[in-house]
């Protein structure tokens, strides 16, 4: 049992990184229906600007809090994160709006594929170490705990609910919303739909660069490749939950990482993701929309 | 009373090499409610879209307040205070009759909101019972209401209707023209709207202008227009009542 338990907490921690990139994932689909290949390794790029940030940090002051530190280490991360999708999405994906389909979806890869190749030359292929930040380990009825883990699972419910009441009570969300239901409308009503694409991708970025900096925490170590996998996963949870569906990408994320550390924990490590994906043929064998994605019914 | 408020000159638009817009005149003054009509395909939602900037006229001009809006994006032009019921109504699905009003307010960040939703309420009651139902599963007729509220919430100088009575019921539709001329008497708010209805629309209008295959072929008052043996031929007959 204690151990049950313990593989839902790991799984639960793992899924609100899933989560958080998700969202990022479901609201650019949501808005344009473009499926941004990027987004994964802007994750990478946050946490790779988290590790700059520390590094820099602890050289040049030394004993700071380290409350502090993680702080200041997400913002650096979500503000370089936010820039490059703001670029990549004006010099790259705006130009081809209205293009065929698969021409931002091919340049997205393309966007994926320079921002690894950008760090991996400015930052190496190997393996970047962080030394833990937070190692605290709580025990509770046998069942261990790190604050790690408890600041990753607080953060991810904080941020969802900052989104949750920005896309359902602002203007913003409203626009937002507007934009992806019918653009020429939004526009007739005075919405600047070119700006609020542009917000979109800067507030899926500032998330995914949230879930690289816990990610670099978590793990203690990132490589320019972590863009992939865990973009994959993210994409697949983003799919699961229903794509366009913030909610949805939340509970698709916990539900993959529930999967992967339970799979992991009962049968064999080797065949988690095989588990992951198999699960995602079965969900969408029989809710091709993902678990609370919308069966196009209205009439307009 | 006799301002220019909008003015459209030699206007040309095109879908891809598809002219749907050759050289269209038309002029409505501060104050007026002007009328289009024209058989299906004539070009009229093209020349509300193109007033709005969505599609841009390829060439001649399109003024407003006396500022040449030709070339501008389709939320500037929208930010002058020109605001569209368009073809179709094109209600925001998933969003609440509240919502879909609330968009409509989107200029002055909800300043009136409150005030100007009453307004509406009070015009279309129907609007006010449905207020947390979903845009997309309202009656054809309801989402007209709310489209046209939409429309109202944004307190234009220029109200483009897109065929307002379309699939609404004989009394509503005397209510809808009704409310249009309350508005114009006593707001002086501005009205340019396409109607199938020619008989209502020529009866409600100060002046009209009759569409043919993307040219304006004829204009006059509404009385004139009415009185026209060639306009009685082409829209009227038949359809009168
Ligand atoms: N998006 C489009 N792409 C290509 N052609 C179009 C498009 N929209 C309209 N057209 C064409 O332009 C012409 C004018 O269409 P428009 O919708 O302006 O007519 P209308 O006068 O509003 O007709 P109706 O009374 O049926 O609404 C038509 O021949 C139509 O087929
Ligand atoms: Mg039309």
């Amino acid at each position: 049992m204690e151990y049950f338990v313990q593989q839902l907490i790991n799984g639960l921690t793992l899924g609100s990184i899933y989560g958080l990139i998700a969202i990022g994932y479901t609201m650019v689909y949501g808005i344009i229906g473009m499926i941004n290949f990027a987004h994964g390794d802007i994750f990478m790029l946050g946490g790779f600007a988290a590790l700059i940030l520390f590094l820099i940090l602890t050289s040049v002051f030394v004993g700071l809090p380290v409350v502090l530190l993680l702080l200041v280490m997400m913002a650096a991360a979500m503000l370089t994160a936010s820039l490059w999708n703001w670029t990549i999405e004006k010099l790259a994906y705006r130009p081809l709006r209205g293009s065929f389909r698969l021409a931002p979806l091919i340049t997205a890869i393309g966007m994926s594929i320079t921002l690894s190749n950008f760090i991996q030359v400015t930052q190496g292929p190997r393996n970047k170490p962080i030394p833990p930040l937070v190692s605290s380990v709580y025990n509770v009825f046998g069942i261990s705990v790190s604050l790690k883990q408890i600041l990753i699972m607080i953060l991810t419910v904080s941020l969802l609910a900052i989104f949750w009441y920005v896309v359902n009570k602002t203007a913003l969300g409203r626009a937002q919303r507007a934009t992806e239901q019918d653009r020429k409308m939004a526009a007739l009503l005075g919405i600047d739909v070119d700006r609020t694409i542009s917000i979109t991708f800067v507030m899926g970025a500032a998330l995914a660069a949230v879930a690289g900096t816990m990610y670099l925490m978590y793990y203690g170590v990132i490589v320019f490749t972590d863009g992939f996998v865990p973009g994959v996963k993210a994409f697949t949870a983003a799919v699961l939950g229903g794509i366009g569906s913030l909610p949805g990408a939340v509970i698709g994320g916990l539900l993959i990482g529930l999967i992967e550390s339970l799979w992991s924990a009962y049968f064999t490590i080797d065949y988690k993701d095989v588990a992951t994906f198999s699960i995602l043929a079965i969900v969408l064998i029989f809710k091709p929309s993902g678990i609370l994605g919308r069966p196009e019914v209205e009439k307009v | 009373m006799t301002e220019t408020l909008l003015k459209v000159h030699g206007v040309e638009t095109y879908y891809g090499n598809i002219r749907a817009l050759a050289g269209v005149d038309v002029e409505v003054r501060r104050g007026e409610i002007v009328s289009l009509i024209g058989a299906n395909g004539a070009g009229k939602s093209t020349l509300m879209m193109t007033i709005c900037g969505s599609p841009q006229a390829r060439t001649g001009t399109v003024t407003f307040d006396g500022q040449e809006i030709t070339r501008l994006p389709t939320h500037e032009i929208a930010r002058l205070r020109i605001a569209q019921s368009p073809e179709g109504r094109r209600i925001f699905p998933r969003m609440t009759v509240y919502e879909n009003l609330q968009m409509g307010a989107s200029l002055d960040n909800l300043k009136y909101f409150d005030e100007d939703v009453e307004k509406i309420f009070a015009l279309f009651p129907r609007l006010k019972e449905r207020k947390a139902q979903r845009g997309g599963t309202l009656s054809g007729g309801e989402q007209q209401m709310l489209s046209i509220g939409r429309a109202l919430m944004a307190r234009p100088k220029l109200l483009l209707l897109d065929e307002p009575s379309l699939g609404l019921a004989p009394l509503i539709v005397k209510q809808i023209f009704d409310a249009i001329r309350a508005l114009n008497k006593e707001q002086g708010l501005t009205v340019f709207l396409v109607e199938q209805n020619a008989f209502a629309a020529l009866k409600l209008c100060d002046r009209a202008y009759v569409m043919v295959n993307g040219r304006v072929t004829m204009s006059g008052t509404g009385r004139e227009l009415l009185a026209d043996p060639e306009v009685r031929a082409a829209y009227l007959e038949g359809g009168r009542h």
